[in-house]
């Protein structure tokens, strides 16, 4: 390992963000990256549940069914947010060419995926005791479903490809396509007239109790550090698989295999 | 403390299907993917492994 990383420093000048391109040296930081984002999700979760439902009051207008929120905003926040950091590593990798880029793009879109299906399925039981329906054709939601089903054809595009690299770079240009979708998605609630309402935070300002806004916030925390555990995940598994015949994996696999 | 008891709890002022089935979802969806992960990895290993030995 030190030996690696002494080679790999001279090797590229010891810019750590061209070390860390390399599947070799990313994949036991990837490792720790993981153990760590795993702890928090669980630690974060349990104290954002435990304000949200015993100490975060009842809603004066809503009831109790708000407390679906402390799930749907972080989760239709974190489908945003992976759509954008996958057309992020998308584009490194069609210009830089590196390998590891489109792998951490692939590692992402399952996650987004479960995190657009969870937005639209909290909302829809939010909104038949609240608006009176599961569904209506309005733009946030919508925008939020066409979110899903490029999710759906990202990942389909990347596996219809037996040349891996063609299915990276065909997969690579939806990623980046449908990233516009993301602040349609975003100012829908402005820009059209829609049944959803508009976002209750804001920076610098926000319309909700003090100790709701914490709850929900440290459920945000939580959804980034498990999507963040599930990606490192997916990542390692996706070079293991992708680099199995090189050495440098054998030996860092060397206590795995038997 | 905002319950009287556990079955108030459960109850949720009479929203507890739409507020459990919306937490409820987000853990079957959270064990779906663990156990998805953790099937990738295995099959990765096992291909390796299968790889290394021949």
């Amino acid at each position: 390992m030190a030996r690696t990383e002494q080679q790999s420093n001279e090797k590229y000048g010891g810019r750590w963000f061209w070390r860390y391109a390399s599947p070799a040296a990313f994949f036991p930081l990837a490792g720790r990256i993981e153990a760590l984002c795993w702890v928090l999700a669980i630690v974060l979760s349990a104290i954002g549940l435990y304000l949200g439902f015993f100490v975060a009051p009842t809603d004066a207008q809503q009831g109790e069914v708000y407390r679906v929120i402390f799930i749907h905003v972080p989760a239709a926040w974190m489908a945003m947010v992976i759509y954008l950091a996958m057309a992020f590593w998308s584009l490194l990798g069609l210009v830089l060419g590196t390998r590891l880029s489109f792998m951490m793009s692939h590692a992402l879109a399952p996650t987004g995926a479960i995190m657009a299906v969870i937005s639209l399925w909290t909302g829809a039981l939010w909104g038949r005791p609240t608006w009176g329906t599961y569904w209506v054709w309005d733009a946030r939601l919508t925008s939020t479903l066409i979110l899903f089903f490029l999710y759906v054809g990202y990942m389909a595009l990347a596996a219809s490809f037996d040349d891996k690299k063609k299915g990276d770079r065909a997969s690579a240009l939806i990623a980046l396509v449908g990233a516009i979708n993301v602040p349609i998605i975003y100012f829908s609630v402005k820009w059209w007239n829609t049944l959803h309402q508009g976002s209750s935070v804001r920076p610098g300002s926000s319309s909700m109790a003090t100790t709701m806004l914490t709850a929900m916030l440290i459920m945000t925390f939580a959804f980034w550090a498990y999507s963040i555990a599930a990606a490192m995940h997916r990542l390692r598994t996706g070079v293991i698989e992708r680099e199995g015949k090189a050495a440098w994996l054998r030996d860092a696999m060397k206590g795995w295999l038997r | 403390m905002n319950w009287e008891s556990w079955s108030a709890f459960w109850d949720m002022g009479g929203r507890g299907f739409f507020v459990w089935g919306s937490y409820g979802a987000l853990l079957i969806a959270v064990i779906a993917e663990l156990v998805s992960l953790r099937q990738a990895r295995k099959s990765a290993l096992q291909a390796l492994q299968e790889d290394h030995d021949s």
